[in-house]
């Protein structure tokens, strides 16, 4: 096994983080004030790259992998989560689409939201839950030679800030009866809906899409008729997941810093808490999780990569480091003590940060569910 | 045109609370310590590609420095730079400024058509700010330091800016010159992942001593006048009084304090 990075991963780390810490902060206080996603910035993100690490060059991308989507969303991710959160979910978007649409949708769609002149979204969950994937309400009818599409999802990352959006709804009964939609924000009838406002990684626009006779030109039908489960089972697996875990990391990597860093600077009875065996048991902790997180992660991008299925490895990945990042963001809170719970201080909001991953994406209790199914399978 | 740009491979400023200097040979340990492009030669690099884009040509990175620091030379060939040649031999490890100027002008000679050669103006580790100078004057060639702005013109006399103590000159000259600049030159471009990927399929060539016409008594510790003093890292010491008094009783002592000091 080879656990080294390349020269042109670590190169990609580097640029990344470099970008990262430049032109990000100037942002950050008012994402967190409005809870809007900076727009702003999808124009040099699509210059870098970024948009388009999982798309292929014949569409405008780079097609570097998913591994080094990985490493991207974390980079961006140690300076500020909301960001990579959103650009997660746009690159479900985008993988949607390169792995399902024909040729004439790749090449409508991908090259603008490899540049940053679209932005993408995944709509799957409905009032009802996202869970249950297959009890989805919306559905699609086919008119001539358009679809009518009703129905309402909701907490959709990028709602309000997305152009495109990969919609799943019924066109039939049953588990099989699920189809998957490229809808464009202006199409009659699309509508969006309320914005959330959430404790955690606020800059990533989360919000509501309505559909009310909304028509689709059948043209816009992603993959075929029915393909609509597996796709968003699979953009799950296959991206959300792992781009959640990678979310987690950015906030691990960041919590870890922010420990060592208060740790180091805070003295009491006259010398530095670092010497204080109940503070290097929390930084040992952390520092646990955050290599744990990242062996699990790094596993899941290699296994893509080398088109494996990774469909517990990616549900264990993003199960344990989402859980990890909310109890490492606490233990450095205990590290700061009162200042931990002062907006001064990063630490709080990386909490809170870390508490809104674990649901997004998929629960911890489904992923505990593909885990607990992979070891009957094989310990069985 | 063919531009040069000599470029140091220095221990990444991020890490350099790691750095320690080794007793005995006066030097950095640098094992173990990630590299990057020295922060000037980022900015002469910048100013490479930049004339490249208006006026063609081939922009080449030159280093000497150990075969481990591909890395680096990987990062400014995903900044934009066409080719790297990189010096790399035990024969010239202890070079100080001037083994490392006479070392570079030789292979300068070999690249051969070289109308200019760009360098930071200094390095974050030496420091020495010497190596510009030493280069210009091995290939007989003008040198110009401190330079904030190039304006090439095809076969005529450039227009170099050069930052001075109260302000700026402007000097006609003509290539091949070798000039070495502030970071007013250009801010740095991001690589971008598109940058990494052509980097790949660009060369780094690797020249030892004995691939060029050197004379081995002028590279290395032997090619190196340069004689270690000492190199210490100096003990910190602090301390504090407490003033008395009312304010302005206070204000008075500290002038007074700070007069004695020579401070006022």
């Amino acid at each position: 096994m080879d656990f080294k990075f390349s020269d042109r991963e670590e190169l990609l780390r580097k640029t990344v983080r470099e970008y990262a810490e430049k032109e990000i902060p100037p942002y950050m206080e008012t994402m967190e004030e409005t809870g809007e996603f900076p727009t702003e910035l999808l124009k040099s993100m699509g210059q870098m790259g970024i948009l388009g690490v999982i798309t292929s060059p014949e569409y405008g991308g780079t097609g570097m992998g998913h591994l080094a989507r990985i490493i991207v969303l974390e980079e961006l991710g140690r300076v500020c989560p909301a960001i990579p959160m959103a650009l997660q979910v746009h690159h479900m978007c985008t993988y949607a689409l390169g792995t399902w649409g024909n040729e004439d949708q790749k090449k409508k769609y991908l090259p603008p939201l490899a540049k940053g002149e679209t932005m993408g979204a995944v709509a799957v969950t409905e009032p009802s839950g996202g869970s249950d994937v297959a009890g989805m309400q919306s559905a699609a009818t086919l008119d001539g030679d358009k679809y009518i599409l009703n129905g309402r999802k909701c907490f959709i990352t990028n709602a309000h800030t997305a152009d495109t959006w990969v919609v799943i709804a019924r066109t039939s009964e049953g588990g099989k009866g699920l189809s998957a939609f490229i809808v464009e924000k202006g199409f009659p009838g699309a509508k969006v809906g309320r914005k959330e406002n959430k404790v955690g990684l606020r800059g990533a626009n989360t919000g509501e899409l309505a559909f009310n006779n909304c028509e689709v030109p059948k043209k816009n039908l992603l993959g075929n008729e029915g393909d609509g489960m597996t796709i968003a089972i699979r953009d799950i697996v296959e991206c959300g997941r792992p781009g959640m875990a990678s979310v987690a990391l950015g906030i691990l990597c960041a919590v870890m810093e922010q420990a060592v860093k208060f740790a180091n600077e805070r003295t009491l009875y006259g010398k530095s808490i670092t010497k204080l065996q109940a503070i290097q048991w929390y930084l040992a902790e952390i520092l646990s999780d955050l290599e744990i997180s990242r062996l699990l992660t790094y596993r899941v991008g290699w296994m893509l990569d080398q088109k494996m299925s990774p469909h517990a490895e990616s549900a264990l990945s993003k199960q344990f480091a989402c859980e990890a990042a909310a109890r490492s963001a606490r233990k450095a809170i205990e590290i700061h003590g009162s200042y931990g719970i002062m907006k001064e201080y990063p630490v709080q909001r990386l909490l809170r940060d870390a508490l809104v991953t674990i649901p997004a994406g998929g629960t911890a209790e489904i992923a505990k569910l593909v885990l607990a199914r992979q070891a009957m399978t094989t310990y069985g | 045109m063919r531009i040069v740009v000599s470029l140091k491979p220095v221990p990444d400023l991020k890490h350099w609370n790691r750095l320690e200097l080794d007793p005995k040979t006066k030097t950095l340990v640098r094992k173990g310590i990630p590299g990057a492009i020295n922060p000037l030669d980022r900015h002469a690099l910048e100013a490479a590609l930049r004339l490249r884009e208006k006026h063609g040509g081939e922009v080449v990175i030159l280093s000497m420095a150990p075969e481990d620091s591909r890395p680096v030379l990987k990062e400014a060939l995903a900044m934009g730079a066409d080719r790297a040649v990189l010096l790399s031999d035990p024969a010239f490890a202890g070079s100080d400024t001037l083994g490392t100027a006479y070392a570079l002008s030789v292979a300068l000679e070999r690249l051969e058509g070289v109308d200019l050669v760009l360098c930071g103006d200094q390095t974050v580790d030496g420091g020495t700010a010497q190596v510009s100078a030493q280069l210009a004057e091995f290939l007989g060639i003008p040198n110009l330091m401190h330079v904030s702005g190039i304006e090439a013109t095809d076969g005529a006399a450039w227009l170099v800016r050069c930052q001075m103590e109260h302000g700026y000159i402007t000097v006609e000259i003509k290539p091949p010159m070798v000039l070495s600049v502030t970071r007013d030159v250009g801010q740095p471009r991001y690589v971008t992942l598109m940058n990494i990927l052509e980097a790949d399929a660009k060369e780094i060539q690797v020249w030892s001593a004995k691939d060029l016409p050197m004379r081995e008594s002028w590279i290395g510790l032997a090619g190196s006048p340069t004689q270690m003093g000492d190199l210490f890292v100096p003990e910190k010491k602090g301390s504090a009084e407490m003033l008395a008094g009312t304010p302005a009783e206070q204000a008075a002592q500290l002038a007074d304090r700070l007069h004695r000091l020579g401070f006022c």
